[in-house]
């Protein structure tokens, strides 16, 4: 069953959802080919107004302590742009459609969503620009993200504490 | 609060000079080494712990401070040592929380009253403490906890090494506790090579979360 899963990380981000959930959205997900919505909606509203269809079988939960299944199980991921949601799912290897929040002032998170972009990593767009984005999108051409080297920061820290 | 106003903007400006004079000697360490963490909400403390993965045992005890609103990071970091502590036997880790210092778009000027509150537990809990080395990467938390240190430092208390890793959602700019921590850390790695040419003192070792 191809599966979407939506995220917002530790935030609430109810544009998101409500887009997601519109009418529009859910016809262009089901036109290709997705069966499942599985939405993860942090901090903001539980019931986003909309009923699954035995088409599009619709999920939602706030939180979990690890969101790795979900991920494992995604066909595809909308994603709010915290680096950790970002990485998560790069790492696990699943396309990923960034949607950045434009009611956050000085929305910091645009410039990893812009460079992860730039990369060829993932999609992105606004909460406006979403359903076009999934009518038109083309995931072969997302380019594999190699994982951060954090070998390289301990042997940093080796050297500066002078254990080298 | 109109009169703790100069002295909240006060207390950084001595600090500065302060600062930079204790920052010269950077003698050699003997393991092991005390290490202060300090977690945050939401990526923070992911990115945190991916730090902290390939660090050996000589970083060992292992503090964590947070702030007690977040609810997320306490399980997180258990989690890590749980495995951690699969693999070294000997592994130790406390957790520490101090009042949030700053909550995401809070105002400048309630943010200094409120750093200046957790000041109040974190110069406390810094001396119990007294880590050979602090890791931090972003969060509100770290300003008073790195600001406590740098106090323990200029009364030759403890000599910290306080290591800014800036979080990899900063591309092209800093964080507020990076443009702070830039001039009191000793090191300040960034992991995107636009802020390394704004911010030529920086470290910049690539991609390392």
């Amino acid at each position: 069953m191809k599966s979407v899963f939506v995220t917002v990380g530790t935030t609430s981000f109810d544009d998101l959802i409500a887009t997601v959930c519109s009418p529009a959205a859910l016809q262009v997900l089901q036109s290709r080919g997705y069966q499942k919505l599985v939405l993860q909606v942090g901090r903001g509203e539980l019931k986003p107004a909309v009923r699954g269809s035995p088409a599009l079988a619709v999920e939602a939960f706030r939180f979990k302590d690890s969101l790795a299944e979900d991920l494992r199980r995604a066909d595809l991921v909308i994603s709010h742009a915290g680096a950790g949601s970002c990485l998560e799912t790069l790492e696990e290897g699943k396309p990923l459609i960034v949607v950045t929040n434009e009611k956050l002032m000085n929305n910091h998170q645009l410039e990893l969503a812009k460079q992860l972009h730039r990369d060829g990593h993932v999609l992105y767009c606004n909460c406006s620009t979403l359903v076009e984005t999934l009518q038109s999108m083309d995931l072969s051409t997302l380019k594999p993200y190699p994982p951060g080297q954090p070998e390289k920061f301990a042997l940093f820290l080796d050297q500066v504490v002078g254990f080298q | 609060m109109q009169s703790l106003l100069p002295v909240a903007l006060l207390l950084p400006l001595l600090l500065v000079p302060l600062a930079l004079l204790a920052r010269r000697r950077r003698g050699r360490r003997t393991p092991p080494l005390r290490l202060l963490v300090v977690a945050g909400s939401g990526g923070h403390t992911t990115e945190i712990l991916r730090l902290l993965s390939c660090l050996s045992e000589s970083y060992s005890p292992r503090h964590y401070i947070f702030a007690d609103s977040d609810k997320m990071s306490e399980a997180k970091i258990r989690s890590f040592e749980q495995k951690r502590a699969e693999t070294f036997s000997n592994s130790q880790f406390t957790l520490d929380r101090i009042p949030r210092s700053r909550e995401v778009r809070q105002s400048w000027t309630s943010s200094v009253v409120t750093t200046l509150y957790s000041l109040l537990y974190s110069i406390p809990l810094t001396y119990r403490l007294k880590p050979d080395l602090i890791l931090c990467n972003g969060p509100g938390t770290c300003v008073p906890v790195c600001i406590s240190a740098l106090l323990l430092r200029l009364l030759g208390i403890k000599r910290t090494i306080i290591v800014y890793v800036e979080s990899i959602c900063r591309v092209e700019t800093l964080s507020l506790s990076g443009k702070i921590l830039y001039y009191f850390s000793d090191y300040f790695i960034v992991q995107w090579p636009d802020l390394k040419e704004k911010y030529p003192k920086s470290v910049y070792l690539g991609r390392i979360v």
